[in-house]
Protein backbone atom coordinates (compact mmCIF):
# COMPACT_ATOMS: atom_id res chain seq x y z
CA UNK A 1 0.00 0.00 0.00
CA UNK A 2 1.32 3.68 -0.55
CA UNK A 3 2.55 5.02 2.33
CA UNK A 4 0.43 8.19 3.85
CA UNK A 5 1.61 11.39 4.36
CA UNK A 6 0.14 13.74 7.15
CA UNK A 7 -1.40 15.91 4.24
CA UNK A 8 -3.49 12.44 3.23
CA UNK A 9 -4.95 13.15 6.99
CA UNK A 10 -5.83 16.83 6.73
CA UNK A 11 -7.12 15.75 3.23
CA UNK A 12 -9.43 13.55 4.61
CA UNK A 13 -10.81 14.95 7.82
CA UNK A 14 -11.04 18.43 5.92
CA UNK A 15 -15.66 17.73 5.73
CA UNK A 16 -15.73 17.20 9.42
CA UNK A 17 -13.41 19.82 9.86
CA UNK A 18 -16.01 22.59 8.68
CA UNK A 19 -17.95 20.54 10.52
CA UNK A 20 -15.41 20.86 13.81
CA UNK A 21 -15.50 24.64 13.02
CA UNK A 22 -19.46 24.99 13.34
CA UNK A 23 -19.15 22.61 16.75
CA UNK A 24 -16.24 25.07 18.07
CA UNK A 25 -18.54 28.28 17.39
CA UNK A 26 -21.57 26.98 19.18
CA UNK A 27 -19.21 26.01 22.40
CA UNK A 28 -18.22 29.56 21.89
CA UNK A 29 -21.41 30.89 22.21
CA UNK A 30 -23.23 28.56 24.62
CA UNK A 31 -19.74 28.79 27.01
CA UNK A 32 -20.63 32.39 26.77
CA UNK A 33 -24.03 32.21 27.75
CA UNK A 34 -23.14 29.87 30.99
CA UNK A 35 -21.15 32.71 32.25
CA UNK A 36 -17.60 31.69 30.89
CA UNK A 37 -16.42 34.75 29.47
CA UNK A 38 -14.50 35.38 26.22
CA UNK A 39 -11.51 33.99 26.53
CA UNK A 40 -12.20 31.07 28.83
CA UNK A 41 -13.47 29.06 25.96
CA UNK A 42 -10.86 29.71 23.86
CA UNK A 43 -8.28 28.55 26.58
CA UNK A 44 -10.28 25.59 27.51
CA UNK A 45 -10.77 24.04 23.96
CA UNK A 46 -6.81 24.72 22.89
CA UNK A 47 -6.27 22.59 26.47
CA UNK A 48 -9.24 20.13 26.65
CA UNK A 49 -9.89 19.26 22.54
CA UNK A 50 -12.91 16.83 23.40
CA UNK A 51 -16.20 19.07 22.59
CA UNK A 52 -18.92 16.71 24.91
CA UNK A 53 -16.98 17.42 27.79
CA UNK A 54 -16.82 20.99 27.51
CA UNK A 55 -20.21 21.50 27.01
CA UNK A 56 -21.07 19.72 30.39
CA UNK A 57 -18.93 21.19 32.18
CA UNK A 58 -20.13 24.92 30.85
CA UNK A 59 -23.76 23.45 30.77
CA UNK A 60 -23.26 22.39 34.97
CA UNK A 61 -21.09 25.50 35.75
CA UNK A 62 -24.46 27.48 34.22
CA UNK A 63 -26.57 25.82 36.56
CA UNK A 64 -24.93 26.71 39.74
CA UNK A 65 -23.48 23.66 39.84
CA UNK A 66 -20.30 22.97 41.96
CA UNK A 67 -16.45 23.06 40.12
CA UNK A 68 -16.37 19.28 41.54
CA UNK A 69 -19.09 18.21 40.15
CA UNK A 70 -18.66 20.04 36.55
CA UNK A 71 -14.98 18.47 36.58
CA UNK A 72 -16.19 14.52 37.46
CA UNK A 73 -19.30 15.14 34.90
CA UNK A 74 -16.40 16.13 32.07
CA UNK A 75 -14.07 13.42 33.01
CA UNK A 76 -16.71 10.46 32.91
CA UNK A 77 -17.45 11.82 29.73
CA UNK A 78 -13.90 11.71 28.62
CA UNK A 79 -13.24 8.47 30.19
CA UNK A 80 -13.58 6.61 26.68
CA UNK A 81 -10.21 8.13 25.40
CA UNK A 82 -8.49 5.73 28.53
CA UNK A 83 -9.63 2.74 25.93
CA UNK A 84 -8.88 4.65 22.53
CA UNK A 85 -5.43 5.57 23.67
CA UNK A 86 -4.53 1.89 24.18
CA UNK A 87 -5.97 1.05 20.83
CA UNK A 88 -3.44 3.81 19.20
CA UNK A 89 -0.35 2.99 21.54
CA UNK A 90 1.61 0.29 19.77
CA UNK A 91 1.45 2.76 16.78
CA UNK A 92 2.75 5.67 18.39
CA UNK A 93 6.66 5.58 18.62
CA UNK A 94 9.27 7.86 19.71
CA UNK A 95 10.53 8.88 23.20
CA UNK A 96 7.16 9.67 26.03
CA UNK A 97 7.30 13.59 24.91
CA UNK A 98 6.50 12.75 21.48
CA UNK A 99 4.24 9.76 22.12
CA UNK A 100 2.12 12.31 24.64
CA UNK A 101 1.89 15.11 22.28
CA UNK A 102 0.40 12.68 19.83
CA UNK A 103 -1.74 11.39 21.94
CA UNK A 104 -3.12 14.86 22.62
CA UNK A 105 -4.58 14.75 18.78
CA UNK A 106 -6.99 11.65 19.79
CA UNK A 107 -10.42 12.71 18.98
CA UNK A 108 -13.16 10.42 18.10
CA UNK A 109 -12.87 11.87 14.46
CA UNK A 110 -9.35 11.47 14.10
CA UNK A 111 -9.54 7.98 15.39
CA UNK A 112 -11.75 6.81 13.02
CA UNK A 113 -9.55 8.21 9.79
CA UNK A 114 -6.78 6.69 11.07
CA UNK A 115 -7.90 3.39 11.70
CA UNK A 116 -6.19 1.25 8.78
CA UNK A 117 -8.89 -1.89 9.88
CA UNK A 118 -7.92 -4.62 11.57
CA UNK A 119 -6.79 -3.31 14.60
CA UNK A 120 -4.34 -0.85 13.04
CA UNK A 121 -3.79 2.58 12.57
CA UNK A 122 -1.86 5.04 10.65
CA UNK A 123 0.03 7.40 12.72
CA UNK A 124 0.67 9.88 10.02
CA UNK A 125 -3.53 10.44 9.59
CA UNK A 126 -3.76 10.76 13.23
CA UNK A 127 -1.64 13.39 13.36
CA UNK A 128 -2.37 15.25 10.10
CA UNK A 129 -6.21 14.84 10.64
CA UNK A 130 -6.01 15.85 14.37
CA UNK A 131 -4.17 19.26 13.84
CA UNK A 132 -6.49 20.04 10.87
CA UNK A 133 -9.62 19.08 13.42
CA UNK A 134 -7.54 21.04 16.20
CA UNK A 135 -7.30 24.08 14.22
CA UNK A 136 -10.88 24.30 13.28
CA UNK A 137 -12.51 23.56 16.71
CA UNK A 138 -10.19 26.28 18.71
CA UNK A 139 -10.56 28.84 15.81
CA UNK A 140 -14.42 27.85 15.83
CA UNK A 141 -14.26 28.30 19.68
CA UNK A 142 -12.59 31.91 19.18
CA UNK A 143 -14.97 33.18 16.38
CA UNK A 144 -18.22 32.05 18.81
CA UNK A 145 -16.76 33.49 21.95
CA UNK A 146 -15.97 36.51 20.31
CA UNK A 147 -18.28 36.92 18.08
CA UNK A 148 -21.38 35.77 20.56
CA UNK A 149 -21.23 39.41 22.40
CA UNK A 150 -22.88 40.63 18.89
CA UNK A 151 -26.09 38.10 19.92
CA UNK A 152 -28.61 39.25 22.34
CA UNK A 153 -30.31 38.02 24.81
CA UNK A 154 -29.60 33.96 25.27
CA UNK A 155 -33.70 33.34 26.09
CA UNK A 156 -34.87 35.32 23.62
CA UNK A 157 -32.89 33.35 21.04
CA UNK A 158 -33.69 30.30 22.22
CA UNK A 159 -30.17 29.16 22.84
CA UNK A 160 -31.01 27.25 25.97
CA UNK A 161 -32.77 24.62 24.28
CA UNK A 162 -29.64 24.74 21.78
CA UNK A 163 -27.75 22.79 24.94
CA UNK A 164 -29.63 19.91 25.60
CA UNK A 165 -30.29 19.79 21.34
CA UNK A 166 -26.46 19.06 21.10
CA UNK A 167 -26.24 16.53 23.88
CA UNK A 168 -28.75 14.67 22.13
CA UNK A 169 -26.74 14.72 18.44
CA UNK A 170 -23.65 13.82 20.63
CA UNK A 171 -26.58 10.74 21.99
CA UNK A 172 -27.77 9.76 18.87
CA UNK A 173 -25.23 7.83 17.53
CA UNK A 174 -23.91 6.31 20.36
CA UNK A 175 -27.33 4.45 21.06
CA UNK A 176 -27.27 2.11 18.05
CA UNK A 177 -27.79 -0.72 19.67
CA UNK A 178 -29.79 -1.94 22.99
CA UNK A 179 -27.13 -1.71 25.51
CA UNK A 180 -26.08 1.74 25.11
CA UNK A 181 -29.62 3.09 24.65
CA UNK A 182 -30.85 1.28 28.08
CA UNK A 183 -28.32 2.74 29.39
CA UNK A 184 -29.12 6.57 28.04
CA UNK A 185 -32.47 6.07 29.23
CA UNK A 186 -31.72 5.03 32.54
CA UNK A 187 -29.10 7.77 32.49
CA UNK A 188 -32.15 10.28 31.98
CA UNK A 189 -34.34 9.00 34.85
CA UNK A 190 -32.06 8.67 37.56
CA UNK A 191 -31.38 12.51 36.60
CA UNK A 192 -34.44 13.22 36.54
CA UNK A 193 -35.21 11.72 39.89
CA UNK A 194 -32.04 12.98 41.35
CA UNK A 195 -32.88 16.58 40.70
CA UNK A 196 -34.94 17.74 42.93
CA UNK A 197 -33.06 16.39 46.21
CA UNK A 198 -29.48 17.26 45.29
CA UNK A 199 -27.01 20.08 43.66
CA UNK A 200 -26.71 20.96 40.19
CA UNK A 201 -24.44 18.44 38.46
CA UNK A 202 -24.53 15.49 40.82
CA UNK A 203 -27.65 13.96 39.45
CA UNK A 204 -25.10 13.64 36.27
CA UNK A 205 -22.74 12.27 37.69
CA UNK A 206 -24.89 9.85 39.62
CA UNK A 207 -26.43 8.79 36.00
CA UNK A 208 -22.87 7.63 35.32
CA UNK A 209 -23.25 4.55 37.66
CA UNK A 210 -25.24 2.97 34.75
CA UNK A 211 -22.44 2.05 33.34
CA UNK A 212 -21.83 -0.64 35.84
CA UNK A 213 -24.66 -2.49 33.66
CA UNK A 214 -21.36 -3.23 31.26
CA UNK A 215 -20.65 -5.97 33.68
CA UNK A 216 -23.44 -8.27 33.26
CA UNK A 217 -23.09 -10.46 30.20
CA UNK B 1 -9.02 32.07 41.25
CA UNK B 2 -12.57 32.21 39.54
CA UNK B 3 -14.47 28.75 39.50
CA UNK B 4 -14.73 29.01 35.83
CA UNK B 5 -10.88 28.33 35.18
CA UNK B 6 -10.65 26.10 37.92
CA UNK B 7 -12.71 23.84 35.65
CA UNK B 8 -10.79 24.89 32.55
CA UNK B 9 -7.65 24.04 34.27
CA UNK B 10 -9.06 20.37 36.13
CA UNK B 11 -10.33 18.97 33.10
CA UNK B 12 -7.69 20.60 30.47
CA UNK B 13 -5.36 18.48 33.01
CA UNK B 14 -7.37 15.92 33.62
CA UNK B 15 -8.51 15.27 30.07
CA UNK B 16 -4.23 15.15 29.54
CA UNK B 17 -3.66 12.57 31.85
CA UNK B 18 -6.84 10.13 30.27
CA UNK B 19 -5.53 10.70 26.65
CA UNK B 20 -2.17 10.33 27.62
CA UNK B 21 -2.41 7.24 29.38
CA UNK B 22 -2.05 4.61 26.94
CA UNK B 23 0.45 5.46 24.63
CA UNK B 24 3.33 6.47 27.50
CA UNK B 25 2.29 4.23 30.46
CA UNK B 26 0.81 0.61 28.63
CA UNK B 27 2.33 0.98 25.58
CA UNK B 28 0.18 -1.12 23.83
CA UNK B 29 -1.06 -3.86 26.55
CA UNK B 30 -4.71 -4.24 26.58
CA UNK B 31 -7.38 -3.37 28.74
CA UNK B 32 -9.66 -5.91 30.47
CA UNK B 33 -12.69 -6.36 28.31
CA UNK B 34 -14.85 -5.96 31.33
CA UNK B 35 -13.40 -2.91 32.31
CA UNK B 36 -13.72 -1.18 28.90
CA UNK B 37 -17.37 -2.68 28.09
CA UNK B 38 -18.27 -0.64 31.54
CA UNK B 39 -16.39 2.54 30.26
CA UNK B 40 -18.32 2.56 26.74
CA UNK B 41 -21.44 2.58 28.76
CA UNK B 42 -20.46 5.88 30.63
CA UNK B 43 -20.64 8.19 27.58
CA UNK B 44 -24.59 7.40 26.62
CA UNK B 45 -25.26 7.04 30.34
CA UNK B 46 -24.11 10.78 30.98
CA UNK B 47 -25.32 12.13 27.94
CA UNK B 48 -28.67 10.55 28.50
CA UNK B 49 -28.65 12.62 31.76
CA UNK B 50 -27.36 15.72 30.45
CA UNK B 51 -30.26 15.78 27.73
CA UNK B 52 -32.85 15.35 30.42
CA UNK B 53 -31.13 18.12 32.66
CA UNK B 54 -30.74 20.53 30.21
CA UNK B 55 -34.37 19.86 28.55
CA UNK B 56 -36.79 19.91 31.81
CA UNK B 57 -34.48 21.20 34.81
CA UNK B 58 -34.65 24.61 36.35
CA UNK B 59 -32.14 24.92 38.94
CA UNK B 60 -33.54 22.50 41.66
CA UNK B 61 -36.93 21.88 39.92
CA UNK B 62 -38.37 20.12 37.38
CA UNK B 63 -40.45 22.38 34.63
CA UNK B 64 -41.79 21.76 31.28
CA UNK B 65 -41.39 25.02 28.99
CA UNK B 66 -40.49 25.90 25.40
CA UNK B 67 -37.26 24.40 25.62
CA UNK B 68 -39.18 20.98 24.92
CA UNK B 69 -40.33 22.44 21.40
CA UNK B 70 -36.45 23.17 20.60
CA UNK B 71 -35.27 19.53 21.86
CA UNK B 72 -38.14 17.90 20.09
CA UNK B 73 -37.63 19.71 16.80
CA UNK B 74 -33.63 19.51 16.83
CA UNK B 75 -34.82 15.47 17.01
CA UNK B 76 -36.74 15.39 13.96
CA UNK B 77 -33.67 17.37 12.69
CA UNK B 78 -31.37 14.69 13.56
CA UNK B 79 -33.47 11.97 12.44
CA UNK B 80 -33.08 13.96 8.87
CA UNK B 81 -29.65 13.62 9.22
CA UNK B 82 -29.19 17.31 9.13
CA UNK B 83 -25.41 18.75 10.30
CA UNK B 84 -25.31 19.56 13.93
CA UNK B 85 -24.79 23.44 13.36
CA UNK B 86 -28.26 23.36 11.35
CA UNK B 87 -29.64 21.12 14.01
CA UNK B 88 -28.35 23.54 17.06
CA UNK B 89 -30.03 26.57 14.51
CA UNK B 90 -33.55 24.67 14.39
CA UNK B 91 -33.37 24.11 18.10
CA UNK B 92 -32.82 27.74 19.29
CA UNK B 93 -34.94 29.13 16.58
CA UNK B 94 -37.72 26.99 17.69
CA UNK B 95 -37.73 27.52 20.88
CA UNK B 96 -37.22 31.53 20.19
CA UNK B 97 -40.43 31.16 18.35
CA UNK B 98 -42.44 29.07 20.74
CA UNK B 99 -41.82 31.96 23.31
CA UNK B 100 -42.21 34.86 20.87
CA UNK B 101 -45.88 33.12 20.27
CA UNK B 102 -46.79 32.56 23.95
Amino acid sequence: MEERTYRDGARAIAPIGIAAFGFGLSFGVLARTAGFGWLAPIVMSATTFAGSAQFAAASILGDGGTVAAAVTAALLLNARYGPIGVTVAPWLHGPWWSRFVHAQLVVDESWAIASQGGGRYDRRMLIGSGLLLYACWVGGTAVGSIGGEALGDPATLGLDAAFPALFLALLVPMVRSRRPLVAALLGAAIALMLTSFVPAGVPIIAAGAVCLLGLRR
Amino acid sequence: MSSVWLVVGLVGAGTFAIKAAGPVLLGGRPLPTRLTRVIELLGPAVLGALVAVQTFGDGQALLVDERVIGVAAAGIALWRKAPLLLVLIIAAAATALARAIV
